[in-house]
């Protein structure tokens, strides 16, 4: 299996021949910057088109399909659209704050982005307390949310931000909660080392009863988390409008157009990593010849594969369930996952320390 | 003599009888009458009139005033009163408000165009014209020139004020300033231009957090004066505003206009009419179900039976249009019949229809109707009693699932409705998914009725032979019908013309709008959505 690392070390050996130590590591950071930009905006672009395409197959009818071959470069040119729109000034709205907002949602959502493991060796940031970095980042969207309902001094701008601000706050506990589950199974918060720790058996096999209920949780959860279908409720088109960015135009709605899809992407990775192995090949133990001819599909492949399943019941989700009310958002939070997480957690716990666990 | 009418003659010994046609009895009184009376109509055991029909404002010539349609559910009469106010100039009626809640938005509507206010009523504003507008525009002597209201190019200022209609001891009339919103109160506008009001439709609503406090309606953005352009058409020209109505039950519509015409002048329809008729009605029922299903659907934000609602609803107007020519308007009934034949595909496509959609009916319901999120969110939403119910004059599926028998192909068949076999779907619940569950089966019991009438269709003309000038006789006609949406009412008041004197529909989409207020308030923001759909209102009939 081809590991990423020999090719960034090659580099990094390549920029220190050339230049200073700190020059280089400057380098190689602006270098990783633009890389992961270019990939965030093409997975959005992708991600984008293959909503539109699920959704299509859904209802019974073809969606994009004029611009390039089946529609595939359709979203390039409403990229290019969207660029172009012009960014329309509202009066009385908090005018620094209405600009903030979008960029924080972006931010957060691209710190997250770029703690993924997208293949052997090939990840931006990873270190000891990773997964909890990848939680602590990603929470910052919320910020931005909410600053984007109060600075719009719209009414339903504001109501779809509370709405969001006590969804997300209630649900990242579900999130947390899991992840610590799957991080009791594994013994590690670095997230390259989780991977590796699948090469037996991917966790959610390892860790049978609880690791399956962990990764329902998660799966809710991160569905609620990225503000989608049946948990939209903070953009209810059909009771907001448009909820908090009702206010928005031209590329600033599009940086929350953008990181609702990636976010998508970002909690489908998270699942693919925790639960299925992330880019470890399916190894199952005591079949060795099988396990060799998994480990000959590069690694990319895995994770992408695994990724996009996951993407698709999210969207298959979302085409499906009729949109809930807010006290049952929240009652199906606090009084069934929370409780459920809980006990699941000492399950887990009893599961390691007694090593029930395959 | 009549034993309702002998009841009613002791308590109002002025008032005069006139002999109606059928088992209407008609009556005028007068105000003062009238204002004595109210309550016995109510409350009275031998009257039990619960059901304020319809109020038809008149000018009738010399004074102004207007016609009430009652009916009793509990004995089956019905009464029809006309009563004229005393003088022109400060018109003032006694206000029915207090004992049928709807009256508050019929007065609404009669006052505004007839300049009639209500003694008793307390929110006597326009319903449908802008407040700053002049003249009461169905009163025979309205100055219909562009400089009494010139086009405004600034928008109107919502006023939060609005009039309470009090008589003082003394006997005077004076109209009370009330408030309609409290200072500090969040309002927020749902509409005119918002996805789920369904049409231009305006709520003004107080939340407290998610919760919310009050609705206020707002009507008329699309009120275009049917009624009065109705006035100074001819009869077959008047058939054309009525597709414009609820355009969902267009053909439904149509058939009541053209029933009342052919009633009144005693025409004789073909058989074949008749079933084409009734045919046509029963298509329209079933798509315009299927759209309350896309709709409703949508509103609770599930995108995907959506367009399963929409693609079926497709093969029916395609069969709309291969026979009329139009697939949303069909203006397909006229006076004496139908305007053409039938499609020679439309008996084989038809029949096709009705064996195709049982087959995905299972689908619609397996992936909503059976849905926990769905059921826990119209389970128990929007409770109408029938004493509600009845109270606002909730006709037709509405009215149905609070348990009210209000069906008037069953109450008072019409057309061919008497010779068929389909039942009556009534449930208790009166939530929203009891009002859900009404419309899905009424459209088991449509696809019932069509194959019966394909079946028993007659060959023969479809459409009897009028004169080129159609002229009614003189006096008043009445025609409902069962649309989709309830009772859809037609009143002619015809002076020997080849015009209507007046014209007026009984919307049935008025009632539903009247009680969003008292269904929504306590609920969340989402189950005023939730009741908004499941009432499946149309806003073109109700502004009309």
């Amino acid at each position: 299996m081809f590991d990423f690392s020999v090719a960034t070390a090659w580099i990094d050996q390549g920029l220190r021949n050339v230049m200073s130590p700190a020059w280089a590591i400057t380098v190689e950071c602006v270098l990783i910057g633009v890389a992961l930009l270019a990939v965030y905006a093409i997975m959005a672009l992708i991600l984008i088109l293959a909503e539109r395409k699920v959704c299509a197959a859904f209802q019974c009818r073809l969606g994009p399909n004029r611009v390039g071959p089946w529609g595939s470069i359709q979203t390039v040119a409403d990229m290019i659209k969207i660029l172009t729109k012009e960014i329309i000034s509202i009066r009385h709205v908090d005018n620094f704050l209405y600009n903030l907002a979008p960029f924080i949602v972006i931010l957060g959502s691209l710190l997250a982005f770029a703690c993924i493991p997208f293949a052997k060796g090939l990840q931006a940031l990873d270190f000891n307390v990773g997964i909890f970095f990848m939680i602590a980042a990603s929470s910052m969207g919320i910020v931005g949310i909410l600053l984007a309902g109060w600075s719009s001094n719209n009414k339903f701008s504001l109501i779809g931000a509370m709405r969001s601000g006590a969804q997300m706050i209630s649900y990242e506990l579900s999130i947390g909660l899991s992840i610590l589950t799957m991080v009791v199974l594994s013994g590690t918060m670095q997230i390259s080392e989780i991977v590796e720790r699948q090469d037996q058996l991917w966790f959610l096999f390892k860790g049978h009863v609880p690791a399956l209920v962990a990764f329902v949780i998660y799966l809710i959860a991160g569905t609620a988390e990225t503000n989608r279908g049946p948990f939209d409720l903070p953009e209810a088109e059909s009771e907001l409008t448009a909820g908090y960015h009702t206010e928005y135009s031209g590329m600033h709605f599009g940086f929350y157009y953008v990181a609702e899809f990636v976010n998508m992407f970002i909690v489908a990775s998270i699942a693919t990593t925790l639960f299925l192995g992330g880019w470890m090949p399916l190894h199952i133990p005591g079949l060795d010849e099988f396990n060799r001819v998994m480990d000959l599909i590069p690694s990319v492949i895995w994770f992408f594969g695994k990724s996009a399943l996951m993407v698709f019941v999210i969207m298959w989700f979302k085409w499906t369930f009729p949109r809930l009310r807010i006290d049952q958002l929240l009652t199906l939070e606090w009084k069934y996952l929370l409780p459920l997480n809980l006990l699941n957690l000492l399950v887990m716990v009893v599961i390691v320390v007694t090593g029930w666990h395959f | 003599m009549n034993p309702l009418k002998a009841h009613l003659q002791a308590i109002c010994p002025d008032a005069a009888f006139q002999d109606g046609s059928g088992p209407v009895l008609n009556m005028e009184v007068g105000p003062e009458s009238l204002a004595a009376l109210l309550p016995h109509l109510k409350n009275d055991p031998e009257l039990l009139f619960d059901f304020l029909e319809d109020l038809i404002g008149m000018d009738f010539g010399e004074k102004v005033g207007a016609i009430y349609r009652f009916y009793s559910t509990r004995h089956g009469h019905r009464l029809h009163i006309a009563c004229q106010a005393l003088n022109r100039e400060n018109a003032e009626l006694p206000s029915c408000s207090p004992f049928w809640e709807i009256a508050s938005f019929y007065e609404r509507e009669v006052f505004d165009f007839f300049g009639i206010r209500f003694v008793g009523h307390n929110d006597m504003r326009r319903l449908f014209l802008r407040n700053d507008w002049t003249g009461y525009p169905l009163r025979k002597d309205y100055d219909l020139s562009s400089e009494a209201n010139p086009v405004k190019l600034q928008s109107e200022p919502l006023k939060d004020i609005t009039q309470a209609v009090v008589a003082t001891q003394s006997g005077e009339i004076s109209g009370q300033d009330r408030a309609l919103f409290e200072k500090d109160e969040y309002v927020v506008n749902i509409g005119p231009q918002h996805p789920a009001t369904h049409g231009v439709l305006h709520f003004q609503v107080s939340l407290e957090g998610e919760t919310v406090r009050k609705v206020d309606v707002h009507c008329g953005y699309i009120h275009r004066g049917i009624e009065k352009m109705a006035e100074s058409m001819t009869y077959p020209q008047t058939l054309a505003m009525t597709d414009r109505l609820d355009y969902l039950s267009a053909h439904q519509n149509r058939h009541a206009l053209c029933a009342c015409i052919e009633e009144s002048m005693g025409l004789e329809i073909p058989a074949r009419a008749q079933y084409i008729r009734a045919l046509m009605d029963e298509l329209s029922r079933i798509q315009s179900h299927l759209l309350f299903y896309a709709c409703f659907c949508m509103d609770l934000g599930a995108l995907t039976p959506f367009f399963y609602g929409f693609r079926d609803r497709e093969k029916i107007l395609d069969i709309f249009e291969e026979t009329t020519g139009g697939r949303l308007i069909q203006n397909y009934n006229v006076i004496g019949g139908v305007a053409r034949d039938l499609h020679p595909d439309f008996v084989k496509k038809t029949a096709e229809f009705i064996r195709y959609l049982p087959t995905v009916l299972p689908e619609y319901h397996a992936v909503f109707t059976d849905n926990v999120i769905f059921r826990q969110r119209t389970r128990g939403i929007g409770v109408l009693s029938r004493e509600k119910a009845l109270s606002y004059s909730v006709s037709g599926p509405c009215g149905r699932a609070s348990g009210i028998a209000c069906d008037i192909r069953k109450r008072r068949p019409y057309s061919v409705y008497d010779q068929l076999d389909f039942e009556e779907v009534i449930r208790q619940e009166g939530d929203a998914f009891a009002r859900y569950q009404v419309r899905m089966e009424e459209i088991n019991q449509s696809l019932a009725l069509i194959d019966q009438l394909l079946s028993k269709l007659p060959e023969g003309d479809y459409c009897a032979k009028t004169k080129p000038v159609i002229k009614l006789p003189e006096g008043r006609f009445f025609k409902d019908v069962e649309t989709a949406r309830g009772q859809f009412g037609v009143f002619i008041e015809s002076r020997g013309d080849k015009y209507p004197y007046r014209l007026k529909f009984r919307p049935p989409c008025l009632p539903l709008v009247a009680v969003v207020d008292p269904l929504a308030s306590g609920n969340k923001i989402a189950d005023l959505i939730t009741l908004g759909a499941s009432l499946d209102y149309v806003v073109p009939d109700i502004d009309r």
